[in-house]
């Protein structure tokens, strides 16, 4: 069984979903991201670690100008896979998530990306432009390295496509609450509860639901009906917010962490 | 030529069902795109099939091409320009002379077309030279659209009688300040929006790149340009060109123009921008230069690090500014199809300065690269051997630019 499974194991018999965590790898710094991750980390039961690029199409502002600083800081590939280390040794349990776009593990090459991410103690991989009509560049791969990949299904998704993502899909599927970029507003609580519980005719997987969740009270409400929720701008924010002092940045990350995770534990 | 022309509407060549193009086993193209759109593209793959074969559609496309954006467009025999470069016969295909002054159109007209078909009311685009915004922005007031421009804004300050001309037309433009602020941060940017507001809004993408069906939509809307230029060429010459020569950014002028061409035993020839200098990093030719990636949706030839990052790109002119290329035109390469050339700001300057001087014809900053690069391979040739270049713009809107470049003042005198 994957670490994935068994977070969703341990999540589900405390009767909670579990709380999956962005942030963007060698964002503002990467001595600063080391601690970022590693605070974000103790409270989350999944972290996806951002691998920076210079075209995050699928992003808004927030992680856009999140992957602009980790870049000019001089955040390379090997550094996050450095941080993806440090996180998995300080946090064995803990499920990681590499995310981002196509082109980063591309040009390295899959299988040598899948490689160092396996042994930086990833367990899955998600990369937001490669739905799994393209999965042949890279699925077998990942497959072979024991790496899921997790795919993304949205509002757009035709029942036909539902089907199409769960049969590719491995480690949970990733449920976009909008038409729209991260950081916008979340769409009709009702609605996305209705697209869950269509997406769980089609598989087994744990469905997670990310996009636009901000606030304690939509994480728990998304909580209720979800073995996931994801939260990524909202933790992203604290870092240009508190840019002047990593100390106090660090405070209101840990802060903004709590909160979310003490909502879904409610 | 007179309007009566026949265009031959079958689909040549076409991508696999995916979208892609394959060249001696090295895969381009595709559909590499957030889940959010993959339904979208493929509403727009499946009404632009059906349209394609709708005789309806053809029909009123083709009216429009006739008799709105005033083509066949004419090819003309520059004698003056074959004698300056000393060789072969030089014809231009005059796209500059289509309405709005660019080839742009020819795929404006068919997407705007189908965004009515599918029932959208607005249409997004993003442009770089400004040349796609206008003609978007055209197409929106002809169709009363709504219509928003996504612009970098360096290009806007490049491009300014373009941008102005887009908002008299009705639409807005609208800044990206985003990484470069060129014209790839203007696609992220136009991809965002749609991403939020795809139930209502049709993105009229400008060039023959970007997620399938993107690549084959905008190439067969161009391929007027490739068909008239090789009947006229025919009628004119009594034979075929030897040499077809055009510009490219991402693509759709010299995917128009060639694709026609490629099963004759013509050779064919894309000119990138070499900016300062294909030795430098200051330039544009992916082509030349770049290595596989996956940028916009496609997979393709990209500038890029060791690691993937996309690289800032230069080019004297805003359209041919972009790191990446068309898939179709890589596998063309890839298969040894195409030849890649390229032409520096300088070269694109003086072949600007030479076909105005010699022609009485003003040509875009971007269609002055294919004549730098077409006069070189003309020079190499012999009187009875004919270059065809694809003149794919005028340049009124770079006169700045030029003026600029050439510290001309505005009384048309050395600064």
């Amino acid at each position: 069984m994957s670490r994935l499974s068994d977070v969703f194991s341990r999540c589900k018999s405390e009767h909670r979903a579990a709380l999956v965590s962005y942030l963007t790898a060698g964002d503002p710094d990467i001595k600063t991201s080391e601690t970022l991750l590693n605070t974000l980390a103790e409270q989350s039961d999944i972290l996806e670690i951002g691998m920076p690029f210079s075209d995050p199409m699928a992003d808004g502002p927030v992680i856009q100008a999140a992957s602009e600083r980790a870049l000019a800081a001089g955040t390379h590939i090997q550094d996050v896979f450095r941080l993806t280390t440090q996180v998995r040794q300080q946090h064995p349990d803990l499920g990681i998530i590499l995310m981002g776009y196509a082109n980063i593990p591309f040009v390295l090459g899959f299988e040598n990306f899948a490689k160092q991410a396996v042994e930086a103690g990833a367990d899955a991989v998600l990369l937001v432009d490669i739905p799994p009509e393209e999965g042949h560049i890279c699925d077998a791969i990942f497959q072979q390295y024991g790496l899921d990949r997790i795919l993304l299904l949205s509002p757009t998704s035709t029942e036909e496509r539902i089907q199409l993502v769960c049969k590719h899909a491995s480690g949970f599927i990733y449920y976009v609450s909008l038409n729209g970029i991260t950081g916008a507003d979340m769409g009709e609580m009702t609605t996305i509860q209705q697209q869950v519980s269509n997406i769980r005719v089609h598989t087994d997987l744990p469905v997670c639901v990310g996009f636009g969740v901000k606030t304690a009270k939509q994480a728990q409400e998304v909580g209720t009906f979800s073995d996931g929720v994801v939260v990524g701008s909202h933790f992203v924010s604290t870092i240009p917010q508190h840019i002047a002092d990593s100390e106090i940045m660090n405070q209101a990350l840990k802060q903004a962490s709590l909160s979310i995770k003490e909502a879904l534990l409610a | 030529m007179s309007t009566d022309f026949t265009y031959d509407l079958t689909i040549h060549h076409a991508p696999d069902e995916g979208g892609h193009f394959l060249a001696n086993g090295t895969l381009f193209g595709g559909c590499f795109a957030a889940e959010t759109l993959m339904q979208p593209l493929k509403e727009i793959e499946t009404a632009f099939f059906e349209a394609w074969v709708d005789d309806e559609f053809q029909a009123e496309r083709i009216s429009l091409l006739k008799h709105y954006a005033g083509r066949a467009t004419p090819l003309y025999h520059a004698q003056r320009l074959s004698k300056a470069a000393g060789g072969a016969q030089i014809y231009l295909k005059r796209e500059d002379l289509n309405h709005t002054g660019a080839h742009k159109l020819n795929n404006t007209i068919g997407q705007a077309l189908l965004a009515r078909r599918m029932g959208k009311k607005k249409v997004i685009a993003e442009t770089g030279a400004g040349q796609h915004g206008v003609a978007t922005a055209t197409v929106a007031a002809l169709f009363d659209m709504q219509c928003d421009i996504y612009m970098g804004r360096e290009d806007m300050r490049r491009q300014a009688p373009n941008v102005f001309r887009m908002k008299l037309l009705g639409a807005n433009v609208i800044p990206v300040d985003s990484g470069t602020a060129t014209l790839k941060d203007a696609v992220n940017e136009a991809l965002r929006v749609w991403v939020a507001n795809c139930e209502d809004t049709f993105y009229i993408f400008g060039t023959a790149a970007g997620p399938h069906p993107f690549p084959i939509m905008v190439r067969q809307f161009h391929t007027v340009i490739g068909q008239e230029a090789r009947a006229q060429c025919l009628e004119q010459a009594g034979k075929l060109p030897d040499v077809a020569v055009a510009c490219v950014g991402g693509g759709s002028n010299a995917i128009g123009l060639l694709h026609p061409l490629q099963d004759d035993d013509i050779r064919l020839v894309a000119v990138e921008a070499a900016g300062y200098g294909l030795e430098t990093k200051e330039h544009a030719a992916a082509l030349c230069k770049g290595k596989a990636g996956i940028i916009h949706g496609s997979l393709s030839y990209l500038l890029e690090n060791d690691e993937g990052q996309v690289q800032p790109t230069h080019s004297i002119s805003a359209g041919l500014d972009y790191p990446g290329v068309g898939p179709e035109l890589a596998a063309m390469m890839e298969s040894g199809r195409l030849e890649v050339d390229s032409a520096t700001d300088d070269e694109a300057l003086a072949a600007f300065q030479i076909l105005t001087k010699v022609e009485g014809i003003i040509p875009a900053l971007e269609s002055s690269h294919a004549i730098a690069a077409g006069m070189r391979i003309a020079a190499r040739m012999k009187p009875e051997q004919i270059v065809l270049i694809n003149l794919s713009g005028r340049g009124d809107k770079d006169l700045g630019t030029v003026m600029e470049k050439l510290a001309i003042n505005a009384e048309g005198e050395a600064t």
